[in-house]
């Protein structure tokens, strides 16, 4: 005799241990401390802090370690946890003309102010496995600079700002002063703003804007981006509590910042002129950073009066997509029980089989079309055929 | 923070803020799903007059920094209660009415036309303003005594029709809320917050003047 | 029923904190007075994954006090391990009451079922809601079916329900089936199976539904007119079974279809546990 299922609870508390002891893996392997996550999978904690708009990197290696390495997983642990922290208020907008820059490159220029600074970069590497690693043989130590004296040491002119001074390309908009949507306290309202576009393009998943961007550049959308600029370092944040009314230093952050210098525009009133698309995430993330910018060009389509045909200039298209954790949620809840759904699905799909097949008979006896019900009722007759035989079976 | 602080003395907000505001909530989404109801608002707070402990438990309920209170002429008559509300909300005080998420009227018969409060829009007819009424008397049977009215209402919320009667209200109440249900799905809700109870007319009720004396029985 | 007991110290009562519960609260209340109308809200990022019931979830954490008894259900059944897993989340967060018993519980989250038994006035329903835009497989852009709310302009559904039936001979929606509440708005009542739609009409218990992803709540208030779309010619009918539930024999319910074999041999039973097992006990109990 069939018994209703029964015990979810029980079993999910087993399925939760039994994560666990999977998360651990062979115990005779060491275990992986946060530390050594933050330290050695620093791309990867960047790419959490970034996509969990939550800039903690202790918090995102922890999440990383809890999660087994499943990096959509690890931005929910932090977003979750985001969620239930108190505000205090909003800091000063970060300078990173101002950054301590560890990278700095242009592609529209062979040498500039500043010059260029390669850095930590995979950028001409050959990607050949290093099977020393597997040794754990450790690095040569760095290459120095020799002491530089500059006149205006840690201020690494941008070149944009370098471009701007000429007027060859649109100014960065004006800060107003007006405030700036969060699309974490509100719903996103369409048309979205750019500050608003940006966030979600932040929050974004790399692969999926990646995506968007390349697409740009195989003519969905083309914004013929040149990167003007690609800087990653140290920038301060900066607060000004209501009691003080004057900015006081919280830190320092590392970030990446991507400039594009794209598509000139121009008008009989305004002569031509070169656009801005902006990317910025948390710690070197150059790939998010180039993406988003792309990105963020093509959204600008409307605002430009350029056409909008693509699937990378339509923000609602672009910003209802680009969250991994809704995409994953809803993706994934498809496992959740359907049968309700997939029961009322059969039993029409049943009828209008049954139909079909009385349909062709009668054509065949060339009998006029019996009324829906007939149909109905032949379903009902095999689904009581099998339940019939069922239980004949118990 | 006291009187010798050199500030004006406040008087204390919710005992159980978590579930003070939670029974408040509950009455009044009670109320305004069930239209010619009279729900029990339990409230143990003593705000500064005019204001009463009916229309501040609303408000330190469902007022905050993203929710701007506007106060009728009477209220906004004594500063004590904008600090009042204020300081236990957050809620800006806005001299607009079309501006605030709730607005307070300790006098209803004086209560500005409800065209004047904030409407909504076509495409977000949510974005209007809720009006919590101070009466003396509300009832779902009674009379509604001197200075006040019977409305007979059907709509959603209501199995047929039901009655409400309260006071004080604008004598020509029925035809405001007659108006503002020919413009729904904008419009304004309404509260009638009396002691320790609340009834609600939501935009969506279509009310019409009733005997003033309840049928038998 | 489990009794109410202490919530975790951890966590503000319900999870949410109270400014969440405030904004939450009173997008409750204007779809309450409009009902329903898909009002925007900020939805959370609740520690449970997006399409599982968030906002279901962020709607009863609202609503929820102390003195309410809940029950979770989904595709009708309390021992789901959704439902499992939400009731677990709120007897830990909340320490409300929680039962299996529809007519005990004052709070009653689903997921793709209404109840069997007639709910009352004073309860309330909470529906997660994975898609809340009726409109939404017909015109994917928020702009265009804002619009078309607004002017009350639902000819594209009517062409589409009207196309099935040029098609198959029948309306081919059996889940989430439109409806059309208080004479002006058309709503998806969520993925309930259309033998559900009945229940909604004239219900005396409040009916609320949460949209966490989409970020929309709405509402129909008890009472309420709630009509299913359809045509002179082809009137709103519901699925029938053929057979009563294997178990209760019970014969105006909707019945799961469990397979027990390779060889076709299968049962139907109740969808609603709870009014299977209700009715199970009472037969057994007269005997």
């Amino acid at each position: 005799m069939y018994v209703a299922v029964k015990g979810g609870e029980a079993a999910i508390a087993n399925a939760h241990r039994l994560l666990a002891e999977a998360r651990r893996g062979d115990p005779a392997v060491p275990d992986l401390a946060a530390d050594q996550i933050a330290e050695q999978l620093g791309l990867l904690v960047d790419r959490v802090m970034t996509e969990g708009s939550l800039h903690d990197r202790g918090l995102a290696a922890l999440a990383l370690k809890q999660a087994r390495g499943d990096l959509v997983e690890a931005v929910f642990l932090v977003r979750a946890y985001r969620t239930t922290l108190a505000r205090f208020g909003a800091s000063e907008p970060v300078d990173t003309g101002a950054m301590a820059v560890r990278r700095r490159i242009s592609a529209t220029y062979k040498d500039l102010p500043g010059g260029q600074v390669l850095g930590p970069t995979f950028d001409y590497t050959h990607r050949l496995i290093d099977f020393g690693l597997a040794a754990g043989s450790d690095p040569a130590p760095a290459a120095e600079a020799e002491a530089e004296p500059q006149a205006d040491a840690g201020v690494t002119a941008r070149v944009t700002d370098l471009l701007g001074r000429d007027g060859l390309i649109e100014p960065s908009p004006r800060d107003a002063g007006a405030p700036v949507g969060d699309l974490t306290r509100e719903p996103i309202d369409f048309p979205a703003d750019r500050a608003v576009r940006l966030q979600a393009l932040a929050r974004g998943d790399e692969g999926f804007v990646l995506a968007l961007a390349y697409s740009t550049q195989r003519g969905y959308g083309r914004t013929h981006p040149f990167v003007g600029e690609i800087r990653f370092g140290e920038v301060a944040v900066e607060f000004v509590p209501e009691e003080l009314g004057f900015p006081v230093p919280l830190g320092t952050l590392a970030l990446t910042e991507c400039q594009m210098v794209n598509q000139f525009h121009g008008s009989a009133e305004a002569p031509p002129q070169f656009t801005r698309g902006y990317g910025l995430a948390f710690g070197q993330s150059e790939r998010k950073a180039m993406a988003m910018a792309l990105v963020d060009r093509a959204l600008r389509a409307e605002e430009l009066g350029e056409p909008v045909t693509a699937p990378a200039q339509d923000q609602e298209f672009v910003l209802a997509h680009c969250d991994a954790l809704q995409a994953t949620g809803f993706v994934e809840h498809l496992k959740l029980p359907h049968y309700v759904d997939f029961q009322a699905e059969l039993e029409l799909v049943r009828r209008l089989r049954a139909e079909h097949a009385a349909g062709r008979r009668d054509a065949a006896e060339g009998r006029p079309d019996d009324a829906p019900d007939a149909g109905q009722d032949a379903a009902d007759g095999r689904q009581d055929a099998a339940a019939g035989r069922q239980e004949a079976a118990a | 923070m006291g009187a010798g602080s050199g500030s004006i003395a406040l008087a204390r907000g919710f005992a159980d803020p978590v579930h003070d505001a939670q029974g408040i909530f509950r009455a009044v989404m009670e109320a305004l799903a069930r239209p010619g109801t009279v729900q029990p608002l339990p409230v143990a707070l003593a705000p500064p007059a005019p204001l009463t402990p009916a229309l501040a438990g609303i408000a330190l309920a469902l007022a905050d920094p993203d929710a701007p209170l506007w106060l009728d002429a009477a209220l906004a008559g004594d500063p004590a209660v904008a600090a009042f509300l204020r300081f236990h909300t957050g809620a800006a005080v806005v001299d607009d009415p079309a501006a605030a998420a709730f607005a307070l009227v300790a006098d209803p018969a004086a209560c500005p036309d409800l065209a004047a409060f904030a409407q909504g829009t076509p495409a977000y007819p949510d974005r209007s303003t809720t009006l919590v009424l101070a009466v003396e008397r509300v009832s779902a049977a009674g009379a509604p005594g001197p200075g006040g009215c019977a409305l007979r209402l059907d709509g959603p919320g209501i199995r047929g029709t039901a009655r409400l009667a309260a006071a004080p209200l604008p004598r020509d109440f029925a035809a405001r809320l007659a108006h503002n249900r020919a413009r729904f799905p904008q419009g304004v809700d309404l509260l009638l917050a009396g002691p320790g109870s609340v009834a609600g007319l939501p935009r969506s009720t279509r009310a019409a003047p009733a005997d003033p004396a309840p049928p038998e029985g | 029923m489990t009794a109410p007991r202490q919530a975790d110290p951890g966590y503000n009562f319900a999870y949410l904190d109270e400014g969440t519960k405030r904004m939450i609260r009173r997008a409750i209340l204007k779809a309450v007075a409009i009902p329903g109308y898909q009002v925007p809200f900020a939805s959370r990022e609740m520690p449970m994954p997006y399409g599982w019931g968030t906002g279901g979830v962020q709607v009863t954490a609202a609503i929820l006090g102390r003195a309410d008894v809940l029950k979770v259900i989904d595709q009708g059944s309390d021992d789901t391990t959704n439902a499992v897993s939400i009731r677990a989340f709120f007897a830990r967060t909340a320490g409300v009451a929680v039962t299996t018993r529809t007519a005990d519980a004052t709070v009653i989250q689903t997921r793709h079922r209404i109840p069997e038994a007639p709910l009352h006035a004073g309860q309330v329903l909470v529906y997660q809601v994975p898609i809340p835009e009726p409109l939404r497989f017909l015109e994917p852009r928020e702009t265009e079916t804002r619009q078309l709310h607004a002017l009350a302009e639902y000819g594209l559904m009517h062409v589409k329900l009207y196309e099935d039936i040029a098609r198959h001979g029948h309306i081919a929606t059996t889940y989430a089936y439109p409806v059309e509440v208080a004479g002006r708005y058309v709503m998806d009542p969520s993925p309930t199976p259309k033998f559900d739609n009945p229940k909604m009409d004239d219900c005396p218990a409040l009916q609320l539904f949460g949209a966490g992803r989409e970020k929309r709540i709405y509402a129909v208030p008890p009472h309420t007119r709630v009509r299913s779309l359809d045509f002179e010619d082809h009137p709103f009918r519901v699925q029938r079974f053929a057979r009563p539930c294997a178990l209760c024999g019970a014969g105006d319910v909707y019945l799961d279809e469990v397979l027990l074999d390779d060889a076709g041999g299968r049962m139907f039973v109740c969808s609603d546990t709870d009014h299977c097992e209700g009715r199970r006990q009472a037969a057994g109990d007269a005997r």
